[in-house]
């Protein structure tokens, strides 16, 4: 398998365009909620003192370690996250069940492979969730991110030959296009509809 | 209820000693930091459980801090190591 | 059979299950071969067995504090396990801990070579 083989290389956006006020304030806002949330769910009760003593901590916590710049440029699509989370879910207990398989299956020592997938939405967001997506669904675990061209290096454990990582090739892409249907801003969305998964995993899957 | 404790009980202690086993067989320090992270959701487990045996939720703050102290340990094995191999 | 009865048997059965999944995750840390399958290991089967211990708690706690505290472990979980998985793997990557016979592609070394080759010429950051 030759690197040049990978999914087409789609020339994406750069992985850090500098972000303009709105983006910036924007981010502070999102983060701000969700460590309030984090504060309040801590304390276990919602009162106006949890939620106003957890706006000064998230304020105070902002202020002296400033988080790196991560661009949000969707929004979320209650349909495509809904869809996401149930197939996540039915994943995560196939990955386990599979797993566990394995480790209970007598004299079978597991065959792997370490593939290089280049996502097609060249965002840090996209990245990291595919890349923590993919640790928990079957098969998979991520090694290495590559931030310049959008490719994650993948392990993938329990595959017999090199139709099966073919194969496997496609379920990144498919999961890739389920996270963005979910969170992916409207051009996102455009750009996996025009690069489906290349054909060489029907060949796989039917190998 | 107490059967069901018993049981759980019983097969997260056969987890722990598993678990046990791999860190001090190792053979890197990453196997061990990976067996570690497992070893301490087993007791986060274990803790539940007795928290939901018992109907006490006493221990259940301890849960978020082994929750993060997880985390914390591998990561920062995993950093220590890395730094070590170049 | 009333509601509590109900909802102690599915606590049970979560219990338990989570349980086996944890034992399940301790037998593949002895048995898998290399450190990248036992990453495996403990990122998928523990993650699951932990949540569902954790619902079980929840359901016989019934209390809203408590499920918010259970609820924020999971989270925490679920968010951490890959990230630490992750940071193992590539600190462990090229090392001889991993059975390279094993392997069937290897991608990721034609890639660190190729690195390795960029490096004299000065690459923009």
């Amino acid at each position: 398998m030759k690197p040049d083989q990978m999914t087409p290389a789609e020339p994406t956006s750069p992985p850090n365009p500098p972000l303009s006020r709105t983006a910036v304030r924007r981010n502070r806002i999102v983060a701000v909620t969700f460590l309030v949330v984090v504060w309040v769910l801590l304390w276990g009760t919602l009162s106006w003192a949890n939620v106003i003593s957890g706006l000064v901590v998230a304020t105070i916590l902002l202020t002296v370690f400033p988080l790196p710049p991560v661009t949000f440029a969707g929004r979320i699509h209650p349909l495509g996250t809904a869809r996401f989370l149930v197939r996540f879910l039915r994943d995560l207990v196939v990955a386990s069940v599979q797993i566990a398989w394995l480790a209970l299956r007598p004299r079978h020592v597991p065959r792997s492979a370490i593939i290089a997938v280049r996502l097609r939405v060249n965002t840090d967001l996209n990245l990291t969730l595919t890349a923590e997506a993919l640790s928990l669904v079957p098969g998979s675990l991520i090694l290495e991110a590559d931030r310049n061209s959008g490719t994650l290096f993948i392990h993938v454990i329990n595959v017999d030959s090199l139709s099966e990582v073919e194969k496997f090739r496609g379920e990144v892409l498919e999961l890739e296009a389920r996270i963005v249907a979910a969170i992916g801003s409207p051009e996102e969305q455009r750009l996996v509809r025009e690069n489906p998964p290349p054909p060489v995993d029907l060949e796989g899957a039917a190998a | 209820m107490t059967i069901v404790a018993v049981t759980v009980t019983a097969l997260l202690a056969v987890a722990g000693a598993l678990t046990l086993a791999r860190i001090i067989r190792g053979p890197s320090i990453l196997d061990r930091a990976v067996a570690t992270d497992v070893l301490l959701a087993i007791i986060v487990a274990a803790i539940a459980t007795e928290a939901a045996y018992s109907r006490d939720a006493t221990a259940l703050p301890v849960l978020v801090v082994l929750a993060v102290l997880g985390f914390v340990g591998s990561v920062s094995v995993a950093r220590f190591a890395a730094r070590r191999n170049k | 059979m009333n509601l509590d009865a109900v909802l102690d048997i599915v606590a049970a059965v979560c219990l338990i299950s989570g349980a086996l999944l944890s034992l399940a995750a301790g037998v593949a840390l002895v048995r898998f071969p290399d450190l990248l399958t036992r990453m495996h290991a403990a990122a998928k089967p523990q993650v699951l067995g932990l949540l569902l211990v954790l619902v079980g708690c929840g359901l016989r706690l019934r209390t809203g504090v408590d499920i918010t505290t259970l609820v924020l472990v999971g989270i925490f979980q679920l968010a951490t396990a890959p990230v630490a998985a992750h940071m193992v793997g590539r600190a462990g990557y090229p090392h001889d801990d991993i059975r390279s016979d094993l392997l069937l592609t290897d991608e990721l070394a034609a890639h660190l070579d190729r690195v390795a080759e960029d490096r004299p010429e000065p690459t923009p950051a």
